[in-house]
């Protein structure tokens, strides 16, 4: 029996990105090598990003947000993280055979409150219903494309050393969010997703430094796995202060409770800027009042993540392979 | 001066002292080395072949937590079930598997229970629950284990020799401090019952320290806010009339007497290794996989040859590379 594809292929670490890698090669070019959310294309000297990505989540509904807001918001993101205004997105929907309409009704109506809320337009669609069990409920894939804001550095996947790491708010909260409604784990925690859009901020800090080098939205894997990644593509290292990032309390004592490190819980509504020492305050700024610096690109620990704990001990942050699971005792 | 070993019993403990680091910020005259207090590690090898066997049968559901699913038996492991077909499923407690068996009358469902008194209180909870609820078709596969005889044990080990604990938190919430009282005296070990936050477990480590230099061979509970000395009585009560001690084999430390849980007589019924008779092929120890002696403190993980190299998160030798709580994963992931 040769290999097969196993749930964690799709979890955002390392086997996820073999098998991304694996695929890459195929059809290798300029544009894709870049690895990333969104790609940079060129026509007729309109700089454009267009990225696709689609979603399964479960429960459909979840405290703080649902798929349809989802949907809307990665792809929004995705294109915001390029430098880009995300101006319209497409709507394709796998729906499996006995889905109730009321419950589309919902979740489209969700879709029209997301792309009015980050000012795009839903321009073109498909449907496909599949058999019982082909699918689970519904499934929904959304491409955007946006028009490239101009500045003077480039907005890459690269970072450059020196570089000040500024994050816009608190981690971890789309992901527990999402464990606690999906197992019925009965936290009263009050913890919500914190999905949303992201392009406004974006645009902001683009306004505010023309020094940004890297902007990525922390999507599954969490704010570790996508440094880890930055700093292998940009073959330098980052260093993080654990004592800056920002987690509210219940969100941490949840993680606790569980086993989780909150580094590795997905967020929907998080990015972090690259960006010059000069500007970083000005940047943290255009961020939001729960932004902060977190760490700094350096020239040591080449390609790894270096992480001072709040004892100022250091450890590196890895990759990861398998999904968090929660602990016995 | 004499070098000052301590060992952290817990799993959680392991973990947490990985992860904030503390290991490099101890003075070379503190040793901290890992117990055998992770659920999944100790589990024996023909208790997880066990329960593939019993995922077999065609009317069956197996439950289990998290980490048992990929630690390897002889041959494969319940996720390597799962992929073949077999229904195979995670839970988060053991509640959620009695619901699955209501929800599933013409299945069977067996939780295969796996942890130490900080869990088994919840399972005999639910064998309770079954009982009064008249579900016929749950079935518990009872490897749970105690902590003290194992405790006793690494309290009597020369090799390596320690020279204080730093106890559970979680169990003793359970157990209370005082069944340590014994072993401290007895053995002339230290012992301090320490909470999960970094600044616990530094705290302990410094009073265990103090104590050691003293001679003071007594308990101190640092986890004040959750742990008394006579422990959570309710929690004992359910467990024991439910369960009893049995002889059990644990994965490093071999059989150790009255160190596991069976279900009591009148509870039997609900006991999986009375319903499904499976026969477990003969273990076959792993030749260099040395996670016994690492359960027992003996050896660190970097002393293993397999250690990163043939033995990854990714591909799992032994069972302290699986377990979110155990003392390669943490190494690996951590301090590598």
């Amino acid at each position: 029996m040769g290999e097969r594809i196993t749930l964690a292929h799709g979890n955002g670490g390392k086997l996820m990105h073999e098998l991304v890698d694996r695929l890459r090669i195929k059809f290798s070019n300029k544009i894709l090598d870049e690895m990333s959310d969104a790609a940079e294309l060129c026509v007729q000297k309109s700089k454009i990003a267009f990225s696709t990505d689609s979603y399964v989540v479960k429960p459909l509904f979840f405290p703080g947000g649902d798929i349809g807001k989802l949907a809307v918001f990665g792809t929004v993101n995705d294109i915001s993280m390029k430098g880009a205004r995300p101006l319209f997105i497409s709507l394709s929907l796998i729906i499996e055979e006995g889905l109730g309409i009321s419950l589309l009704d919902r979740i489209m109506t969700s879709v029209r409150e997301a792309s009015r809320r980050a000012r795009v337009q839903v321009v073109t669609g498909d449907i496909k219903v599949v058999e019982r069990a082909s699918a689970d409920k519904i499934f929904i894939n959304t491409s955007g494309i946006g028009l490239i804001i101009n500045t003077k550095r480039r907005i890459g996947s690269k970072a450059e050393k020196g570089d000040l790491i500024v994050i816009n708010g608190k981690i971890a909260e789309h992901g527990m969010a999402v464990i606690n409604a999906r197992e019925k784990l009965g936290f009263i925690s009050g913890i919500k997703s914190d999905c949303t859009n992201l392009n406004v901020q974006a645009e902001r800090c683009i306004k505010a430094s023309k020094r940004i080098s890297v902007m990525r939205d922390l999507t599954r894997g969490g704010l570790a796995t996508a440094l880890c990644e930055i700093a292998s593509f940009s073959n330098l290292g980052i260093e993080l202060y654990e004592k800056n990032i920002p987690i509210k309390g219940n969100v941490r004592r949840m993680c606790d409770m569980l086993g989780f490190d909150p580094l590795y819980v997905a967020n929907e509504g998080k990015f972090v800027c690259f960006v010059d020492k000069k500007d970083a305050s000005k940047v943290k700024r255009g961020m939001g009042k729960s932004a902060a610096i977190i760490g700094e690109v350096v020239s040591s620990h080449k390609k790894e993540v270096y992480l001072k704990t709040v004892i100022d001990a250091g450890r590196i942050l890895q990759m990861p392979v398998y999904d968090q699971l929660p602990r016995i005792c | 001066m004499k070098k000052i070993r301590l060992m952290e019993v817990c799993g959680t403990h392991t973990m947490a002292i990985a992860k904030a680091g503390i290991k490099k910020l101890l003075p070379s005259g503190i040793e901290l080395v890992s117990g055998p207090g992770c659920p999944v590690c100790v589990t024996a090898q023909g208790d997880i072949d066990r329960a593939i066997e019993i995922s077999r049968f065609d009317n069956v559901i197996m439950t289990t937590f998290g980490d048992m699913m990929r630690v390897p038996g002889t041959k494969e492991s319940l996720d390597d079930m799962r992929g073949k077909g077999h229904d195979v499923r995670l839970v988060y407690s053991c509640r959620d598997a009695l619901n699955i068996a209501r929800y599933n009358t013409g299945k069977k469902v067996v939780f295969m229970g796996v942890g130490f008194e900080t869990t088994s209180p919840t399972v005999a909870a639910t064998v309770i629950e079954a009982e009064k609820k008249g579900i016929r078709n749950f079935f518990v596969l009872s490897d749970f284990k105690l902590i003290f005889p194992a405790l006793e044990i690494m309290a009597k080990s020369e090799k390596p020799a320690i020279d204080g604990f730093i106890c559970p938190g979680h169990v003793s919430v359970i157990t209370g401090s005082m069944p340590y009282e014994k072993i401290a005296a007895k053995y002339g070990k230290p012992c301090v019952i320490a909470g999960f936050e970094t600044a616990d477990i530094l705290k302990s480590i410094i009073r265990l320290t103090d104590l050691i230099k003293r001679r003071e061979y007594s308990v101190v509970t640092e986890y004040k806010r959750a742990v008394k000395r006579s422990g959570n009585r309710k929690a004992q009560k359910i467990l024991n009339s439910v369960f009893e001690k049995s002889d059990t084999t644990w994965r490093g430390l071999g059989m150790i007497g009255k160190s596991g849980l069976r279900l009591k007589n009148e509870y039997r019924r609900f006991d999986a290794g009375g319903e499904f008779r499976v026969k477990i092929p003969r273990t076959k120890r792993r030749i260099a996989c040395i996670c016994g002696d690492i359960l027992k403190g003996a050896k660190s993980p970097v002393e293993c040859k397999l250690f990163g190299k043939a033995c990854t998160p990714r591909k799992p030798v032994g069972p302290c590379m699986v377990s979110s709580e155990g003392t390669c994963a943490a190494c690996y992931k951590y301090e590598k």
